[in-house]
């Protein structure tokens, strides 16, 4: 297809027109006129809010799958520290179940567990929960727990308890958190299922105790929510193979 | 120096003279909220020095466009929305970073000192200088930002840059330094109170240096109009 030279010539002119006009009407004299007035101030406001609702909801479109993405690894990273790679060789980020837990006082009405299975078999699973009464806040944790219930590992994701009294939950500064790996609520009787001030197995902060106290509360009753469901997770391979 | 007269008194305005914090008393929000360690300091110094050096230009860019009647609204428009974008952006693509910074970036919105610059500064000046002003206005900040947790991390915890290389990078480990091995820990300083307490001494400092440098420099006779105008 060819284009009339007279038609590009025309298109040519009304651009520069156009951007002469704009140049003249962009003086610093011509826009110290406008500005007084209401119908200059409303369209300018009215412009700034669009521009900015326009580049941001770009932006966000944009990089919406990258973040999701990002926000995966960070998941998978810590499903790893608590469910032993040798455990699984399925994608446990796809494998989930959604079980109610409004009555476990663990932060959420639904939780989402993640099943660790081998060949099929489920060998573990995992999910998050939250000390909602931490000494200034939620504790966020993670917990993986092996079919029998027996605790794999427990990891604190984030929390905002006072520095260098109650954020000895972390790993990165202390081991307290290790100490819950193969425990389980048949090995531990619920009195045990304390701090050691309560007359528990587990030891408190010196100058902190309500964090690990509560921690440990919120550890058992997250016990609780996966016993409560046991049969149901762990036959959880019988049934989506049934499917296939 | 290669800077021109009215570029080194920006320079100088921002580092030192009108100092975000020491000379203008702003941006104490953020700067008490996260300055328990160096690291966390130096995390939220380069985030704000980033968002002012661009809201100014931004600002000053479109100066004529607006009108004073609605500067403010326009500002904080402006100002938010390039913190939500420097805030998605650095989820995306800086996203390590992103984990150690996050909470830093959001509090950005709240630091008046920005909304200071804007109208203070770049909604009067040239885009260029409204850069410089920003960037070192920043500047400034981030440097009393990094001395404030650097003071307050060596008296709670006796370390200087604790966890840098998590910010930074794994290159920058030797920034780690213990200062005070086996430090007991004075867990005042790093509570909010401390850090008042250590802004306190830190401003003072700044005053007894300046009036050093008063005593020192111009005739007491020169020098005694020009202050008691500016205390006024």
């Amino acid at each position: 297809m060819k284009i009339n030279p007279a038609t590009t010539q025309l298109i040519q002119d009304q651009a520069a027109n156009y951007l002469e006009w704009l140049k003249r009407w962009l003086e610093p004299a011509n826009l110290a006129r406008l500005r007084p007035k209401l119908e200059f101030q409303t369209g300018i406001l009215a412009g700034f809010a669009l521009l900015a609702s326009v580049l941001l909801g770009v932006t966000n479109f944009s990089t919406e799958g990258t973040i999701q993405r990002r926000l995966d690894e960070d998941l998978i990273k810590s499903l790893e520290e608590v469910v032993p790679a040798g455990l699984h060789d399925n994608d446990m980020l796809q494998d989930t179940l959604t079980i109610p837990s409004a009555e476990y006082n663990i932060g959420a009405n639904e939780t989402i567990v993640y099943l660790a299975k081998k060949s099929g078999k489920v060998t573990a699973v995992c999910y998050k929960f939250i000390a909602p009464d931490g000494y200034s806040g939620a504790i966020n944790m993670i917990m993986g727990v092996d079919r029998d219930g027996n605790i794999l590992g427990v990891r604190v994701l984030n929390h905002k308890e006072t520095p260098g009294l109650g954020d000895k939950i972390e790993v990165a500064k202390s081991d307290w958190i290790l100490k819950f790996v193969g425990r389980s609520l048949d090995n531990l009787t619920p009195a045990q299922w304390a701090v050691k001030k309560d007359g528990g197995e587990f030891d408190q902060f010196a100058g902190a105790t309500i964090t690990p106290r509560k921690s440990v509360q919120a550890i058992y009753r997250s016990l609780q929510l996966f016993k409560a469901h046991q049969e149901q997770l762990i036959n959880q391979a019988l049934t989506s193979k049934a499917e296939q | 120096m290669f800077l021109s007269e009215s570029f080194r008194k920006i320079a100088s305005d921002g580092l030192w003279n009108n100092n975000i914090v020491f000379g203008q008393n702003l941006a104490l929000c953020p700067l008490l909220a996260v300055t328990g360690t160096a690291t966390n300091g130096l995390g939220m110094g380069l985030a704000t020095l980033v968002v002012i050096t661009a809201s100014n230009g931004l600002i000053s860019l479109t100066r004529h466009l607006i009108p004073s009647e609605i500067r403010i609204p326009i500002f904080v428009l402006l100002i938010a929305a390039l913190v939500t974008l420097v805030d998605i952006l650095m989820n995306a693509w800086a996203h390590e970073l992103y984990k150690v910074l996050g909470l830093f970036i959001a509090l950005i919105v709240t630091n008046c000192a920005l909304l200071g610059r804007a109208e203070a500064f770049a909604s009067k000046q040239p885009v260029k200088e409204a850069l410089w002003d920003g960037f070192m206005m920043g500047l400034g900040f981030l440097l009393v930002l990094v001395a404030l947790g650097a003071a307050r991390e060596i008296s709670a915890a006796g370390t200087v840059f604790a966890n840098a290389s998590l910010l930074l990078g794994e290159s920058f480990r030797f920034l780690e330094v213990t200062v005070i091995p086996n430090y007991k820990g004075f867990l005042l300083m790093a509570l909010p109170p401390g850090g008042f307490i250590m802004l306190g001494f830190l401003i003072v400092g700044k005053r007894l240096i300046d009036q050093k440098l008063a005593t020192r420099k111009v005739p007491v006779t020169v020098l005694t109009p020009v202050i008691v105008e500016e205390e006024l």
